[in-house]
């Protein structure tokens, strides 16, 4: 394992990103989060006032809605939903805010691969803007394996296309466990093993990009 | 853990960051040892002898060991003892129900008001703004209201009367308008006379001479969100020299 993590650790190679908080007026935390040429909008309501139908008497009712650039959102977005809702439920603190209501709404503007990761990491940053008691961070990190069985970190839609396996993991920022695993295709358990291990080497820098972006919004204020 | 934490006031923290309770490898002889306690406010939350952050901010620190994450979050959550800018929304017997931006309407009751009595009902509309106290805020209870102190005097609280402009503005300026030294409040003393009123919710209700001038003042408040001291002082000297 420790092998691995040193092979790993020179060839972790992520596209150039970028993020800005609280961007939008309306919503109560927003962030867009681009992926090289992906991007998305993430804007979260709440607590807020909820429906009496979907109240839970001790923690909030998270909803999460994804809309696709074209047309209406179908079976791919729930699935991205649900694997979004999940995680968010892992790190946010719910039982703090009983009977009321969270809704993220992700917006994707450009799908040019690793697109769930991209949402997972739209999704963290407007959830900390929005300034919702969470017990750590978490970031998506997706990684392909070609047909020569190489790793390659956030791939493109063209090197999604040509892949063998796709994974996508959202990692924790407290002990870098895995939070939520997406997968597709063949591959065996040795190649998951050094993907998680790849990605989480990957996550650090996106948590210090987390932290130098959150340092430039309150640069104002310190 | 106690230096830890003074080491770091002012430094920005994300959740999920911790301090751990370390103890002192030395020990006192001549004074008496006397445990540290710390006080968290919003934002850090105790798990046994550790201290977590749970909001992104800055760390603040009151004397003797009071800390808390300073956040700009826009969403109002309600806390015992804060006043808060509230809409009359519904009029039902003998409580009214209050807007205040949170995450429930709250009740405020007729005879929470100064000088209510059963007979003597004050005169609430709805649509009428209040400027109110929490007297019950708990994560498990229906948030309560009154427009009294506990000697039963108003203290400035009660029903808002007409003229005036209300507006939103983040809950980060609100706090930074009503610490006690407040820059930007002595900055705007010096442009026009005016009644300024804050919710602790974000709101805020300016009324001057004239719509002028309330407007004038209510921009003025709006963009301090966005500026350093040295810009915001510039802006007010070019208004006060008559720019606008």
């Amino acid at each position: 394992m420790a092998v691995m993590e040193a092979r790993c650790s020179s060839s972790v190679m992520l596209r150039e990103f970028a993020c800005e908080q609280n961007f939008l007026s309306q919503p109560d935390g927003s962030a867009s989060f681009v992926h090289g040429d992906t991007s998305v909008y993430a804007g979260v309501y709440g607590p807020a006032e909820v429906k009496v139908s979907k109240e839970i008497y001790d923690r909030a009712t998270l909803e999460v809605l994804i809309q696709p650039k074209v047309g209406l959102p179908g079976v791919r977005e729930r699935s991205q939903e649900q694997c979004v809702r999940e995680t968010c439920e892992a790190s946010l603190l719910l039982s703090l805010h009983p009977r009321s209501s969270l809704t993220l709404i992700l917006q994707v503007l450009h799908d040019d691969g690793s697109l769930l990761s991209c949402l997972l990491n739209a999704a963290c940053m407007s959830l900390m803007d929005a300034g919702l008691p969470m017990s750590c961070l978490f970031c998506g990190v997706t990684c392909a394996i070609d047909a020569d069985g190489q790793i390659i970190t956030d791939p493109t839609a063209a090197q999604e296309k040509e892949s063998r396996a796709l994974m996508t993991f959202a990692i924790d920022s407290k002990k870098h466990n895995v939070l939520m695993t997406s997968t597709k295709g063949s591959f065996s358990v040795n190649e998951l093993q050094q993907c998680i291990a790849v990605s989480q080497k990957a996550s650090e820098k996106l948590f210090q990009f987390y932290r130098d972006s959150v340092r430039r919004r309150y640069s104002k204020t310190l | 853990m106690l230096s830890t934490l003074k080491r770091r006031v002012g430094e920005v923290l994300l959740p999920g960051d911790e301090f751990s309770y370390d103890g002192d490898d030395t020990i006192s002889l001549t004074e008496p040892v006397r445990p540290e306690k710390v006080l968290c406010g919003p934002g850090l939350r105790r798990s046994g002898d550790r201290l977590l952050v749970c909001k992104s901010g800055v760390l603040r620190h009151k004397q003797p060991n009071v800390f808390w994450m300073d956040c700009q979050q826009k969403r109002y959550v309600h806390a015992k003892g804060e006043t808060v800018i509230g809409i009359v929304t519904v009029k039902s017997g003998d409580v009214f129900k209050v807007d205040f931006g949170g995450s429930e309407q709250a009740s405020l009751s007729y005879l929470a008001f100064e000088g209510a009595t059963k007979r003597n009902r004050p005169n609430v509309q709805v649509g009428d703004l209040v400027f109110a106290q929490f007297i019950v805020a708990n994560k498990d209870m229906e948030p309560e209201l009154a427009c009294i102190g506990s000697s039963g005097r108003a203290n400035g609280m009660g029903v808002f009367g007409g003229g005036g402009l209300l507006f939103r503005v983040s809950l980060g300026l609100v706090r930074r308008l009503l610490s006690p030294h407040s820059e930007v409040r002595s900055d705007l003393e010096q442009l026009f006379p005016c009644e300024l009123v804050i919710g602790m919710n974000g709101r805020l209700w300016v009324r001057s001479s004239s719509v002028h001038q309330t407007l004038v003042i209510a921009n003025l408040l709006q963009s301090c969100e966005s500026m350093t001291p040295l810009q915001r002082r510039e802006l007010f000297t070019r208004v006060q020299q008559g720019a606008l």
